[in-house]
């Protein structure tokens, strides 16, 4: 309903016990522990694998860095050789360079030949490489290396000639070099290069099959929960007092459903699961990157901290909008609530342009508000973005100077391949870090939603206190200085007696308020009595189970309830296990046939879930049917306030009527023809039974009866 | 006439759509702005390839300076367009979502009777909050995250495109290959799990329609201890959606591994192809550039999943507000009102053959024919659904007649300016609905429009309250007339709402009266004293009472008994009784047998 993280009301709840909800969570998910684990196992090991790649690939590309920058020096060292005769050597250099010529001599490798008296070569050269300066060494692949970007042999040697190095090579080893163009085009060794991206491709692919196992688990344990917690609140629902949801309204029993298990779900499909790869990712990152460049790691972690604020600085701002955002939203929300509701009064009272400009400026607010927060949270993938590319140049540039040797570290040799697997890890190091920053800012709503659900599932239930179920009742009710109020302070009945005999027919009235509805709920067991008792043939109702005792009382409310199926569902639903014949029985019992069988379907008629498709008289006698199916010896009947059509009203009225025979009734009676037919009268006024008796005789009394009978029937 | 124009014009009006039009500078804006963002991103690995050809492979720090220094400047670049685009992005999903907001608002309150029960109050309220919202999310990620993925698709083929010109054609064919391949599955992805989030929507509207009944018929399931059969219900919905949305969070799970997978494939492949092809320093460091390519091109495919989550919820909303919007208003204001504005009427009301339906196949009223005089007390009387109201609404127009006319002094309401005609007519409803603000607020409720008026005269607040017999719990309250009301009017008694409803009415002066089942909440001490102070106050207004009880009409000028619509008596009560069998039954039910002997 609100913004993306958002929920529709206390989105931004406090968590009361942070520490005991996670445990209740945790101990309601301990079967899935073993599966979370494994999920948790996979995770790692999928992460690590992947890791692993970057490195091992930076291995392959020195390798073909390697043969690329041979094939390089021998292009432009074949240009040069263009100037340069081979074949005026003679056959003593004409070996010796064939035996040099192999790109990965070192100098202390070429001293060797020099000193190797076997190798054919001319004093004079002999002497040239052995006099090369000892702080030669390891130069000899940068001068080849040098070798790239020059157009001539000459303009290299120049370049490094002003570095000071090319001055202390030999004028013969020059030549030396001069004479590598003559040898046959280097190759880069594929076949070493091919066994390591095999390597890497089981690695890749085991880490694939891993991160989808974790994907996997952690779906079905999602979803399950998920389920469990539906179906233990659904339960719930049933299992708890009625008293409960007097404090409670329905719209917060279902968004516990609606959004707080969704949350619930969501955050464990996806942040459970983003927080270990995250956290693995960081470790794992940190210490490839520490194997490859120690001073590198510590730039890369100086970017740390400013991860961490600017993550935290972001969420704290976008959450302030974020909250105003919620606000202006029920601002706006109420006020289409009341203006809708209120329709007509705008239409008639000429106010729809003033509330149009009313509205304009909560909508404007709001858009504010939401355009901000929006903004604001999305500043986090920019910034983060910014932050990680600031970091991906700052290892280039430096990573470049360490390879070149322009700053020189102890342990810091850097290759390429090397930059190029660092720079991979330090790309992955920045999300994982606003990953687990914004999950933190999450786990927030989910323990708040989770703490909804359990503290909704820790309600005390109904507790049975009976066991009796009888069989059969005769119907005899009998109400004994019964006392009950709603909330313990506030007593709405304060001493109801009454007594009645199986077969009678009882009207209850009283004006609004007077408790009429009460009573009928507590013979149904729905609350229990502060003090007194009721019996049904004697028996204390508290020592039947509810069940029991339910089975016996039939209910027909005034306020109708159907569900979404069939009619056919609809009317068993009185008694489940009912034949099909005796449903139809029942409901041309109830004159409900007639109509039923001109909708089209017939019995399969589907209602809708509003039950807009049947009429309210309709419905009226889906629900006296349904209780006649289910047949029970007393009966409460709460008979309709307003009227239906005149032709549904006479079926209604004959419907109940056969409803009523030979069953102990409560009705609580609005019309006057059921009042005069009842066999007593219970006066109810503030929850007292005020007078009984028969309707002549209470207007023979003249007191409240009488009093009520004029106001609602005469006129005033 | 008018109506039919309308209906004629239900295709073309303006749904969703115009609005995004609206804004589509701003999209646009957006989108250059993310084309600028793409190009940085995918500038980066260029220059670096440039940094290690130039600079490390050449130890010459100078370059790498001056490389780092690009990236560097293609970073910021990136980094402010990339903002840029969500300042773009959320104005436009926020405004978007504001104009759509006011269009569904002031269209809502533009509908006339007929559009407005054609939905559910409820439906009503979350169209024009959630649904809304749902695609100011939707645009919003649209534009950042969605719209991102074909450029940077685009982008990166031509970057690697021009790369492997550089005789490394195949690596090309790699990417082309790649991104085929990526198509390919999301394009599966989508066929296969993308109807299947469109029945996880149906299902989680089924758990909750289960959950929503058995909370609302909680007092019949244990009268009929049908818990286990209600756990059964409600499993069956639960069960269905776990194994949907299981199918669905486990197809989706594929996503990312698929994704990471073809990745890392790729780069195999380049650097494989690229170890048999590569002649030169240049061309492998920009093959490791066509590897970061690669990556960027598959990562900003990974963004479409979030179509997954969004699409199938932004669609349904764009239904469910594309009907509000389509929905035409079925009452036009006379466009040359033949009645002089702002003078009162004298307030003669005549129905000449009315009937009225409103698209069923039955007339809610038909050939409804009465006159109401000035100065008279008409009452109508009726079960629910005889068609009371229906009558009434049709005055101030509320709805307009399918046929006949209604005159007011002789002339047809379809000719009075609609304010003109609504500033004439004091109307209390059934429904007594308050509006937050203060007691005054709300009995002044109809005065800014009745101030254009000039012949207006109306009450002063505390004489309208007295007459409403609302003035002794007005008083009562501590800040009387400046008394909070709350939402919905929660915070005042039934009663004391109705005689709210019925001072805002009377505030008016009007010369008409309709009270619509007024008195219902009121005890019948106050019922008569009002009824008495509106017999002396309104004794030169014409008065139009609906009720369901005979008490209440009795001493009508004239009754009109209503059965199914029609009319089937008409006279005072006496003469009812003896003539008219409908009233007679309704008399019946609610006097005793000596009164109606009377």
């Amino acid at each position: 309903m609100s913004g993306p993280m958002g929920r529709p009301h206390g989105g931004h709840h406090k968590v009361k016990d942070f520490r005991g909800t996670l445990r209740k969570t945790m101990r309601y998910m301990r079967k899935d522990l073993v599966v979370i684990v494994l999920a948790f196992v996979f995770a790692i090991g999928g992460v690590t694998a992947t890791l692993l790649v970057p490195e091992i690939l930076g291995d392959a590309t020195d390798k073909l860095m390697e043969g690329a920058m041979q094939k390089t020096i021998y292009k432009s060292v074949v240009e040069l050789g263009e100037q340069f005769s081979y074949e005026s050597m003679d056959a003593d250099q004409r070996k010796m360079i064939d035996q040099m010529v192999s790109f990965n001599r070192t100098l202390g490798d070429l001293k060797n030949y020099a000193n190797d008296a076997t190798i054919p070569m001319s004093q004079e050269l002999r002497e040239q490489i052995l006099s090369i300066p000892q702080e030669m060494n390891n130069t000899s692949m940068r001068i080849f290396y040098g070798f790239d970007g020059y157009e001539t042999f000459g303009e290299a040697v120049a370049a490094l000639q002003l570095e000071g190095i090319v001055s202390k090579i030999p004028a013969a080893y020059q030549e030396a070099i001069y004479v590598m163009s003559l040898r046959g085009a280097p190759s880069i060794d594929v076949d070493a290069i091919v066994s390591i991206l095999i390597k890497i491709l089981i690695l890749v692919i085991c880490s694939a099959a891993m991160s989808y196992i974790q994907g996997f688990l952690l779906a079905g344990v999602a979803q399950k929960l998920s389920y469990r917690m539906r179906r233990d609140i659904n339960n719930k629902i049933d299992a708890l007092p009625l008293r409960y949801f007097d404090t409670t309204t329905n719209g917060e029993v279902m968004s516990l459903i609606t959004n707080d298990i969704d949350t619930i779900s969501m955050s464990l499909n996806q942040s459970l699961s983003q927080v270990i790869t995250s956290v693995t990712t960081i470790v794992g990152v940190l210490v490839m990157m520490l194997r490859i460049n120690w001073l590198l790691t510590i730039i890369a972690l100086c970017v740390l901290p400013v991860t961490m604020l600017s993550a935290m600085l972001i969420i704290k701002r976008s959450q302030r909008y974020f909250i105003a955002q919620q606000t202006y939203l029920g601002h706006v929300n109420g006020y289409i609530e009341e203006k809708y509701n209120g329709h007509n009064v705008v239409k008639l009272f000429n106010g729809e342009e003033k509330s149009l400009r009313e509205f304009a400026q909560y909508n404007d607010k709001l858009y504010d508000s939401a355009w901000n927060s929006q903004f604001f949270s999305g500043m986090m993938h920019p910034i983060s973005r910014l932050i990680g590319n600031l970091c991906y140049v700052v290892v280039c540039v430096v990573g470049g100077a360490m390879t070149i040797g322009t700053i020189a570290v102890p342990g810091g040799d850097m290759t390429i391949g090397g930059i190029q697997a660092f720079v991979t890890y330090v790309r992955q190091f920045n999300q994982p870090i606003m990953q687990v920053a914004s999950v933190a800012n999450t786990l927030q709503s989910t323990i708040a939603a989770a703490e909804r659900v359990f503290t909704f599932l820790e309600q005390p239930e109904e507790i049975e206190t009976g066991t009796l179920a009888p069989e059969q009742v005769r119907g005899d009710v009998e109400f004994e200085n019964v006392r009950f109020g709603y909330q313990a302070d506030k007593t709405i009945i304060k001493d109801f007696s009454c007594s009645v005999q199986s077969g009678q027919r009882i009207a209850i009235v009283g004006p609004t308020g007077a408790g009429k509805t009460t009573i009928v709920k507590l013979l149904m067991r729905f609350y229990e009595l502060n003090g007194g008792s009721i019996r049904i043939d004697g028996t204390d109702i508290t020592q039947m189970s509810r069940q029991g005792l339910r089975d016996h009382v039939g209910m027909v409310l005034q306020d109708t309830w159907l569900f979404g199926g069939s009619i056919m569902e609809n009317i068993r639903y009185g008694r489940l296990d009912a034949t099909d014949e005796e449903v139809v029985a029942a409901a041309k019992i109830a004159c409900a046939d007639h109509f039923i069988t001109t909708l089209p379907g017939g019995y399969g008629f589907e209602i809708s879930s509003d039950a807009s498709n049947v009429s309210q008289g309709q419905k009226q006698l889906l629900t006296i049917a349904r209780a006649i199916l289910a047949d029970p010896t007393i009966l409460i009947l709460d008979e309709a306030t307003s009227s239906v059509d005149t032709r549904t009203e006479v079926l209604i009225q004959q419907a109940m009527e056969r409803l009523m025979q030979g069953r102990t009734s409560f009705i609580i009676a609005h019309r006057l023809s059921t009042i005069r037919n009842a066999d007593r009268i219970l006066v109810l006024n503030e929850g007292d039974v005020v007078e009984q008796g028969k309707h002549e005789e209470l207007l023979a009394l003249d007191g409240f009866y009488a009093q009520l009978y004029n106001a609602q029937f005469e006129n005033a | 006439m008018k109506t039919k124009q309308n209906v004629d014009q239900k295709q073309k009006l303006p749904g969703v759509g115009k609005y995004y039009v609206r804004y589509a500078w701003m999209i646009a804006v957006a989108l250059s702005f993310l084309t600028v963002e793409a190009i940085c991103e995918l500038q980066l690995p260029e220059y670096m390839a440039n940094m290690v050809s130039q600079g490390i492979a050449m130890s010459n720090m100078k370059q790498i300076w001056i490389w780092g220094g690009w990236m560097l400047g293609v970073t910021l670049i990136g980094t402010v367009s990339s903002i840029c685009v969500g300042y773009f992005a959320s104005k436009t999903g926020a405004a978007i979502a504001r104009d759509l907001r006011a269009a569904c608002f002031s269209t809502v309150m533009g509908y006339a009777q007929d559009e407005y029960n054609r939905f559910e109050v409820s439906s009503l309220i979350t169209r024009s909050t959630n649904d809304i919202n749902q695609l100011q999310i939707f645009t919003i990620m649209f534009i950042r995250l969605i719209m991102f993925t074909p450029i940077m698709g685009i982008g990166g083929i031509v970057k690697a495109a021009r790369i492997a010109s550089d005789g490394m054609s195949r690596l090309t064919w790699i990417i082309v290959a790649a991104l085929g391949f990526i198509i390919v599955v999301v394009a599966i992805l989508l066929l296969v799990v993308q109807p299947k989030f469109m029945r996880m929507q149906k299902q989680i509207d089924r758990v909750n329609r289960v959950a929503g009944e058995e909370l609302s018929g909680m007092l019949v399931i244990r009268a009929f201890n049908t818990q286990p059969y209600e756990e059964k219900r409600f499993d069956d919905a639960n069960r269905d959606l776990t194994k949907v949305s299981l199918f669905t969070n486990r197809m989706m799970a594929l996503m990312m591994p698929i994704m990471v997978l073809t990745m890392n494939a790729i780069s195999l492949a380049v650097v494989w192809v690229a170890s048999y092809q590569a002649q030169d320093i240049t061309q492998v460091s920009n093959m490791m550039a066509l590897v970061q390519y690669a990556m960027h091109i598959v990562m900003s495919f990974m963004l479409i999943s979030m179509i997954f989550v969004l699409l199938p919820r932004a669609v349904v909303s764009t239904k469910r507000i594309n009907e509000i919007l389509r929905t035409p208003n079925s009452i036009a204001n006379a466009e040359h009102a033949v009645v002089p504005s702002g003078e009162r009427v004298r307030g003669d009301i005549e129905f000449c053959d009315v009937s009225y339906n409103y698209g069923g196949d039955e007339p809610a009223i038909q050939h409804i024919s009465f006159v109401a005089p000035h100065g008279k007390t008409t009452a109508l009387i009726g079960s629910t659904g005889s068609g009371k109201s229906t009558v009434i609404h049709l005055i101030p127009r509320l709805a307009d007649v399918t046929s006949g006319s209604i005159l007011i002094d002789g002339k047809d309401v379809r000719e009075y300016n609609l304010i003109d005609l609504r500033n004439n007519i004091g109307f209390v409803p059934q429904k007594n609905v308050l509006f937050s603000g203060t007691v005054a607020s709300n009995i002044e409720y109809g005065l800014d429009s009745l101030n254009e008026l000039t012949a207006a005269q109306p009450l002063e607040k505390e004489q309208a309250a007295r007459i409403a017999q609302a003035e002794t719990f007005i008083a009562d309250k501590s800040q009387g007339y400046d008394s909070e009301i709350a939402q919905g009017g929660t915070n005042v008694s039934g009663g004391q709402k109705q005689r709210l409803s019925i001072a805002r009415a009377l505030c008016k002066n009007a010369p008409i009266y309709i009270f619509d089942d007024s008195f219902s909440a009121l005890d019948f001490k106050t019922d008569a004293a009002l009824r008495a102070a509106i017999r002396d106050n309104l004794s030169q207004a014409t008065v139009i009472i609906v009720a369901q009880r005979v008490g209440t009409i009795k001493n009508a000028d004239n009754i009109i008994v209503l059965d199914d619509g029609k009319i089937v008596g008409q006279g005072t009560h006496k003469e009812l009784l003896q003539s008219c069998e409908v009233y007679r039954a309704i008399a019946r039910s609610q006097m005793s047998e000596e009164e109606l002997a009377v």
